[in-house]
């Protein structure tokens, strides 16, 4: 991101360096690390990290630092060869707090450099334990990887380890192996710059130094897990993720966390057709590298087992209208197919009199289900359901819903949203109107109960989970939930960002757009949108914020769209 | 017709007899083998005798699989008879009797005894026993041809066309290896060779008759398509040759084709040149215990042969295809020829009487 | 390169004594000592390195050796692994190892016996060893479980007690 200047005016000054021979000019003020990253030559490092102030303290980004030599008045020093003559300073340098500059040369791959990686490894490994067969850090663990890389290979340590606590409770959600720990006081550094809630810091001292918490304290802010991200090694293991999987198991699919409006950018770590875990993705314009536990621990509803895996055709919607019978709502479960046959006519039917029909969409579903669900809707009134908690001033909004903005924007949701569901509560208790489309969303929680609900004469629900509504609905239609599809969401800055699916739930269930794609066709739409490429095309044709966007081009970090 | 009576029941025992040696000889060669190979071979299925109420039974001879060839024979007839549809079907059908008939008819005209209550133990004594014999032997060939032939698939044709090249030049051989006997007994009767035999020595027992009697064994060898000779049904050549599109009993009947040749050749090589029913110090006329005697004389030479045919088969090598027909064409051929006149020398000089 | 064929003598050219040696050998072997086993009745004695089916072991204090790092599961190419990982409870007698299979399942039908997860194991905990008999009457029968494979590996003595010095 660095690297495209928007305007002239911001293009960042720029200065040559030479990295392992190497001539490239990059931005003024950057470290030595992120210079040589510029060259494709990597530094391995500890305690430095991009987002974090620096602490230079693992000494394991060693590198020779040299410059052309001048006389006092600037001239150059030639050799014989005709070549100008480099002096290198006597001492390595860390690549971390070291700034670039003009005419800089680095050297990361001669033998002092090497002796030095060696010697730092191979002290760091003399307490370490060996415990890489039950470290749930093993496969993403950057001292195996150094040692690999890097490393001397051999130990020269006889001695007893020196001996730590392990499995320490260090808050909620994270648990602490002082042994493994190398010391590069990322963690601490994060809570007390990023997160704001200074609780960590290092106690004793030597070889004998610990990680711990503040007296009275706990590493329990909503930012914890974070720490866990961004331990190199497996010092500070998840409670939640500890002892469930090993890393090289995990498939990683990208997507974006819908727990609230900010949208932060994850990646969803899963085997066969369960979620174990979700971290955050690096993504500067949303997110940086971080997410909040809140929004990282919510995937479990994902590999419930008693997910909605069947449409399901209520005996109450065989007798006549208006006749709302609770008995057997259960039963009834059919093939989709099935249900949509049966469901068609009367939807069709129901919709005559768009004035006795009301929608009630969903701010967490995606901008092309929306888009569907809007036209499903043209000419009755429809509403989202606005839920909200407490922001913080970091990544938390206000918002819970991931897609308030898409919702706005397709005209699904009314201004502000949810102005619209006492009127519709009140359609219904009135009579007036005698048609409910519901998309996941259990409206019983916000302000239509089951005894409105059971005044309806047809209740349709899209839902990927059995709820209140599901159970008073004529007609549920099985969906799956933002891990198992494609789409787009639109976040509370607005910007477009994209979801993969990363398990599949299998059964009748699938995403809501074909849903609804079906139902359209059911009322005699033409639309025929057989992948979301073509739906977001058209979608894309009709609204116009989104004018000129193509899927395949949002990207993995998404685009910014002004939502006017 | 009481004659007709007993020729009928000589010929039921003899065929059963012979089926019943070729049944278990199958058994015998798979032991032999095994044991030549330091195995122990088929040692588990015994004749049932009686089934206990628990399913288990009670049975005999289970260490030596005497009830093995009964459940071949019951598998062989309960798989399913399968019959590919590429095949020339009259013919497919026609092949495997016309290969076990000529192997069972041979019997016909061999000597396994002296006799039996003034009954000759022979079925038919005709006079010119070995050209019958012969006759009937060649007749065999067409059943290898035409199995190969008719189903119409590469491996089979080349086992017939093989076999036919290789039968009807072995049997050259064959026919010139035993005149030099007739032109000594003077006679093409059986019944007369076996008499000539019980009054002069075994016919093997002069010098003169040595290459012959060795003629005689690898031509016969080569003959019933045994090994060194097994050319048609080379396995690893032919996939098994020209019975590879055979299965269920129809397969069982050439491989029983095969034994039954096997026991024909041996029992006209007991015949011919190891005295036939006859034994030194054995009376050759008696009474029942005499006739019984000479039976079981005959039966231990036919075992003692067919027992060589197995050891040789487990301890030779198969020969390639032209060096079977060198050995055939160039050598023995010439000898056969050769010894016909030497003979006919021994007996102007007056060594023969 | 033209090979020479040896000359032959006429004795040689006959074929006749090498039939005749060739026979007395296959005879002598007649009598010789089967090698064959009649084999539900008699079984053979299999040596302590035998490498039969995957078993798991415990070490003389009888703990189960595994500590569930999967890498077996991993490793195993028909994929006839699946381990389930569980924690020790904070109190129990082996705490400190920290982690252990709550299910250790091989699929016997999958199971191809090539021993990479003994070769993979950093804890010795899987072997290869005497089992050879492996047979079930249904496919749910052949997945042997945890118990069934620490039943068949029986105890391993581990003279490093790693997990001790913790």
């Amino acid at each position: 991101m660095a690297e495209t200047p928007t305007t002239a005016a911001s293009t960042p000054e720029m200065v040559n360096v030479t990295i392992n021979g190497t001539a490239i000019r990059v931005p003024k003020g950057i470290n030595v690390i992120e210079a040589a990253r510029h060259a494709g030559v990597f530094i391995p490092h500890y305690c430095y990290h991009p987002k974090l102030p620096i602490a230079g303290n693992c000494r394991m980004c060693m590198v020779e630092i040299g410059e052309a030599m001048f006389t006092p008045d600037r001239q150059p020093v030639m050799e014989p060869d005709g070549k100008q003559k480099i002096v290198m300073q006597p001492r390595l340098a860390i690549g971390c707090n070291t700034p670039v500059k003009e005419g800089m040369i680095v050297v990361t791959n001669s033998a002092a450099v090497t002796r030095a990686q060696n010697a730092v490894l191979e002290f760091l490994l003399i307490n370490h334990p060996l415990d890489c067969p039950i470290c749930d850090q093993a496969g993403e663990c950057k001292l195996q990887e150094y040692s690999v890389e890097f490393g001397a290979g051999a130990s020269r340590f006889r001695e007893e380890k020196v001996h730590k606590p392990k499995k320490v409770d260090l808050g909620p959600r994270v648990v602490l192996d002082d042994e493994r720990c190398v010391l590069c006081s990322r963690c601490i550094r994060f809570m007390r710059d990023v997160a704001k809630d200074d609780c960590l810091g290092f106690v004793e001292r030597g070889s004998h130094s610990t990680l711990t918490c503040w007296p009275g304290k706990k590493l329990d802010s909503n930012y914890s897990l974070n720490t866990v991200d961004i331990c190199p090694v497996g010092a500070l293991t998840d409670k939640d993720f500890r002892f469930k999987m090993r890393a090289w198991f995990l498939k990683e699919t990208k997507s974006i966390c819908t727990s609230c409006a900010t949208g932060c950018n994850t990646t969803i770590w899963s085997r066969g057709n369960i979620i174990y875990r979700q971290t955050p993705r690096d993504n500067d314009a949303v997110n940086e590298c971080w997410m909040c536990d809140a929004g990282r621990l919510n995937y479990k509803f994902i590999n419930d087992p008693g997910r909605l895996t069947k449409a399901i055709v209520a005996p109450a919607s065989v007798p006549a209208a208006g006749k709302g019978s609770d008995a057997g709502k259960d039963a009834g479960a059919t093939s989709y197919e099935d249900a949509l046959k049966q469901l068609g006519p009367k939807l069709k039917a129901a919709l005559a009199n768009r004035d006795s029909a009301a929608f009630i969409g969903s701010a967490r579903a995606t901008n092309e289900e929306l888009y569907l669900f809007a036209r499903l809707a043209k000419g009755s009134v429809s509403d989202c359901v606005p839920r909200s908690w407490a922001a913080d001033n970091f990544l938390v909004k206000a918002d819970r819903n991931p897609n308030s903005a898409g919702a706005k924007l397709l005209g699904v949701a009314a201004e502000p949203m949810g102005s619209k569901l006492a009127a519709i509560a009140e359609g219904i208790k009135g009579s007036r109107i005698k048609t409910l489309v519901v998309h996941q969303e259990d409206v019983t929680k916000h302000g239509i109960g089951a005894d409105l609900l059971a005044k309806l004469s047809l209740l349709v629900v899209m839902d990927f989970k059995q709820t209140a509504t599901t159970k008073a609905a004529h007609f549920v239609l099985p969906g799956v939930t933002f891990a198992e599809k494609r789409g787009t969401f639109i976040n509370a800055k607005g910007r477009l960002q994209r979801v993969w699916p990363a398990v599949s739930l299998g059964g009748e269930a699938r995403p809501e757009w074909e849903i609804f794609r079906d139902l359209l066709r059911e009322l005699g739409g033409v639309d025929n949108h057989s992948d979301i490429a073509a739906l977001f095309a058209d979608m894309a044709g009709n609204v116009p914020a989104l004018a000129g966007r193509v899927l395949s081009k949002v990207g993995d970090e998404g685009v910014q769209i002004s939502t006017g | 017709m009481e004659a007709i009576l007993i020729d009928f029941f000589k010929i039921a025992c003899v065929m059963g007899v012979v089926l019943f040696i070729c049944a278990y000889i199958v058994l015998v060669e798979r032991r032999v083998c095994a044991f030549i190979q330091d195995r122990l071979g088929p040692n588990r299925v015994g004749i049932p005798l009686w089934i206990r109420k628990d399913g288990s039974a009670i049975t005999l001879g289970g260490k030596w699989a005497l009830g093995q060839p009964l459940m071949d024979a019951f598998k062989s007839l309960l798989k399913e008879d399968y019959v590919p549809a590429h095949v020339n079907k009259l013919y497919f059908w026609l092949a495997p009797m016309l290969a076990m008939f000529p192997a069972l008819v041979v019997f016909a005209v061999i000597p396994f005894g002296s006799q039996l209550g003034g009954v000759p133990m022979i079925v038919a004594d005709v006079n010119v026993g070995i050209l019958f014999v012969f006759a009937v032997a060649s007749l065999g060939v067409y059943g290898i041809v035409l199995a190969g032939w008719s189903s119409n698939s590469k491996y089979p044709f080349l086992g017939g066309i093989r076999s036919s090249a290789q039968l009807i030049s072995y049997e050259i051989c064959l026919g010139l290896s035993v005149i030099p006997l007739f032109m000594q007994v003077e006679s093409l009767k059986l019944t007369s060779v076996v008499a000539w035999q019980t009054n002069h020595l075994w016919l093997i027992c002069y010098p003169w008759n040595w290459l012959p009697g060795l003629i005689y064994l690898a031509s016969s060898f080569a003959e019933t398509n045994r090994l060194p000779f097994d050319l048609p049904e080379a396995e690893q050549e032919l996939a098994g040759g020209y019975n590879v599109e055979y299965g269920s009993m129809k397969f069982a009947m050439f491989f029983m084709a095969e034994y039954t040749n096997m026991i024909a050749a041996s029992a006209l090589m007991v015949t011919l040149f190891l005295g036939g029913w006859s034994l030194p110090f054995v009376p050759v006329t008696g009474g029942v215990v005499v006739g019984l005697a000479h039976i079981c004389i005959f039966l231990a030479k036919l075992f003692a042969l067919l027992f060589f045919f197995i050891w040789v088969r487990w301890t030779l090598p198969r020969f390639r295809y032209d060096q079977l027909m060198e050995l055939g064409w160039k050598v023995f051929l010439p000898l056969a020829l050769a010894n016909v006149l030497i003979v006919a020398g021994v007996i102007m000089v007056g060594w023969v009487k | 390169m033209k090979l020479e064929r040896p000359k032959l003598t006429l004795l040689e050219r006959l074929y006749l004594p090498a039939i005749v040696s060739g026979l007395a050998l296959t005879f002598s072997h007649i009598f010789r000592k089967k090698v064959t086993l009649r084999y539900p009745e008699e079984k053979p004695e299999i040596p302590p390195n035998y490498r039969g089916q995957p078993v798991l072991v415990k070490d003389e204090e009888g703990r189960v050796k595994c500590v569930a790092c999967q890498l077996c599961e991993f490793v195993c190419p028909p994929r006839a692994i699946t381990i389930k990982p569980m924690e020790y409870p904070e109190n129990a007698k082996y705490g400190k190892v920290e982690k252990t299979p709550a299910e250790f399942d091989i699929d016997m039908l999958r199971c191809i016996y090539c021993g990479y997860c003994e070769e993979v194991c950093p804890e010795q905990a899987i072997f290869l060893r005497g089992p050879y008999s492996v047979t079930g009457l249904s496919r749910k029968a052949m997945v042997f479980n945890k118990e069934k494979l620490l039943e068949l590996g029986g105890t391993l003595p581990d003279p490093i007690k790693k997990w001790q010095k913790k």
